[in-house]
């Protein structure tokens, strides 16, 4: 079934060269508006860089990437991105963490507090509104990060295996509690993982990469009914249909 | 509960140590005779003399304590209050900005290993010896102290959380003053208190330059009288003072340092 959602981020000719080191040759594709988009590839292939590249953190060599048709511009087009690492702000409490993004926007005050509210709901952390980032688990950690991201609205989410450091069950958790939100504020999400499991588990299409210098090598449609269930015969078969395809070893 | 047994039981020790200097103290003077007054006055005659100065005795240096103690303030916390409003920004600046850093660093660099009481010379050949010259000294005690520790603490802001802000689409100046400053607030602190420290060590030696009011003053002049007692009184309330400030820099530190590692 073709997809007839308008395209919201276009990715052309992507190329990244740090010196003589090729990271990113030559990528290009298209993320329709509101759709959940996983990119998988062996570790080390450059899934950070593309990430960076995209925001801008890094500047591209080569190529364009334009956003509702205009190229990025972080003050304009609304972006937030899930690191790897835990990037809650340690002198913030959980509710100023989540504020973040909102007063870096200038979002004016009474509207803040109530989108501080209803994430820190959403996220189920109310209760802990006044705690500091070393005073919580890794899991809360993880959670105030996604509540400051979802609080700005965002109409891209970046996500750069945000739930890499976590144990299994709390990921489960977690990826629920993501695809919730992606359902319930129609943002546009690319998420980028090694794991393949949660590749399946959540995107509607998987975009495959190669190892450095990394090009695209295929593009899985994930049309699996939600919510899904891992174990799964179609399940299983799709998981294991990219796990041959990024077989590296 | 059991934390406060714990508290006051370490009180306790802390207590005990001084009064068991003050039991030696007054064992070998008062009791013992084993030092000579001239050399070590006894705790009792200590006591008399600080409450002298403090009641408003002048003699033997020509002013009470209030007002040598006002005095030293006035010199320590000019120099330390111009000291850190200038090396706070400067380390920040240095820190932050990469153009800003290649100019002035190196000349930071060899600035700062230059002891404060070095400038003494200098300071008297440029502005004499009266109040400006000590709180020149004062400034540069305070202010490398104060730069070195802000350079450091804006150094060490994660890129990550610059990465967060950026995304978010934040200014130059946003992520300077809502990431960079915040994470370095805990190392300005400590820098403010270092410079505190080497403020007021600078300030006894400052002092020897022609004072006629001050700490470091009365104690050189009870030197030269021959009065250990009045000495003792000088660097006991330096010692006071000194601990005293640096309390309230830990309560600002307190209020305004949010949060853990």
């Amino acid at each position: 079934m073709e997809d007839k959602r308008e395209i919201k981020v276009k990715v052309m000719n992507l190329t990244k060269q740090f010196d003589e080191l090729l990271v990113l040759d030559d990528i290009s594709f298209d993320v329709k508006k509101g759709e959940f988009l996983c990119i998988v590839g062996p570790t080390g292939c450059g899934k950070t860089t593309f990430l960076n590249s995209l925001t801008k953190l890094y500047q591209p060599t080569k190529g364009e990437i334009l956003i509702n048709n205009e190229p990025v511009d972080l003050k304009k087009h609304s972006i937030a991105y899930i690191f790897q690492e835990y990037s809650t702000m340690p002198w913030l409490t959980v509710e100023e963490n989540i504020r973040f993004g909102l007063s870096i926007k200038h979002m004016p005050k009474e509207l803040a507090d109530q989108k501080v509210e209803e994430y820190l709901e959403v996220v189920g952390l109310t209760k802990y509104r006044k705690y500091y980032p070393d005073q919580l688990s890794a899991s809360m950690l993880q959670r105030v990060v996604i509540a400051r991201a979802f609080a700005t609205e965002p109409e891209l989410l970046l996500m750069d295996e945000p739930y890499g450091q976590l144990d299994i069950e709390l990921r489960f958790k977690l990826e629920d509690e993501l695809l919730n939100l992606w359902k319930r504020n129609g943002t546009t999400v690319i998420f980028i993982t090694h794991n393949i499991e949660e590749a399946v588990y959540l995107g509607e299409r998987i975009l495959v990469l190669t190892n450095k210098p990394t090009k695209i090598k295929t593009e899985i449609k994930n049309d699996l009914p939600r919510p899904r269930d891992i174990v799964s015969e179609d399940f299983v078969n799709l998981r294991n249909e990219v796990t041959d395809l990024i077989k590296w070893w | 509960m059991k934390n406060k047994t714990a508290k006051y039981k370490y009180r306790i020790l802390s207590v005990c140590s001084v009064i068991a200097v003050l039991f030696i103290w007054e064992l070998v003077t008062d009791i013992l005779h084993l030092i000579s007054p001239m050399m070590l006055p006894s705790p009792a005659k200590v006591l008399n003399t600080l409450i002298y100065k403090l009641t408003g005795g002048v003699n033997p240096d020509g002013a009470t304590l209030l007002q040598h103690i006002a005095a030293s303030m006035k010199i320590a916390l000019g120099g330390y209050t111009v000291g850190v409003l200038v090396g706070v920004p400067l380390g920040i600046a240095m820190a932050w900005n990469r153009k800003f850093e290649m100019f002035a660093k190196p000349l930071f660099d060899v600035i700062r290993p230059i002891p404060a009481l070095a400038w003494i010379p200098l300071m008297i050949l440029w502005l004499g010896i009266g109040y400006w010259s000590k709180v020149g000294i004062i400034f540069f005690a305070a202010f490398i102290s104060a730069t070195i520790n802000s350079y450091a603490g804006i150094k060490r802001t994660s890129q990550v959380h610059l990465w967060v802000a950026s995304t978010f689409g934040a200014s130059k100046r946003q992520m300077l003053f809502k990431v960079a400053i915040p994470t370095a607030l805990p190392m300005i602190f400590t820098g403010l208190r270092l410079a505190l420290g080497s403020s007021w060590v600078a300030l006894v030696a400052a002092e020897l330059l022609a004072a006629t009011r001050g700490l470091g003053y009365m104690i050189q002049v009870a030197r030269m009288l021959g009065r250990p007692d009045v000495i003792i009184v000088g660097m006991i309330t330096i010692g006071v003072i000194g601990y005293l400030l640096s309390t309230v820099l830990e309560k600002l530190q307190n209020k305004y340092v949010k949060g853990g590692k």
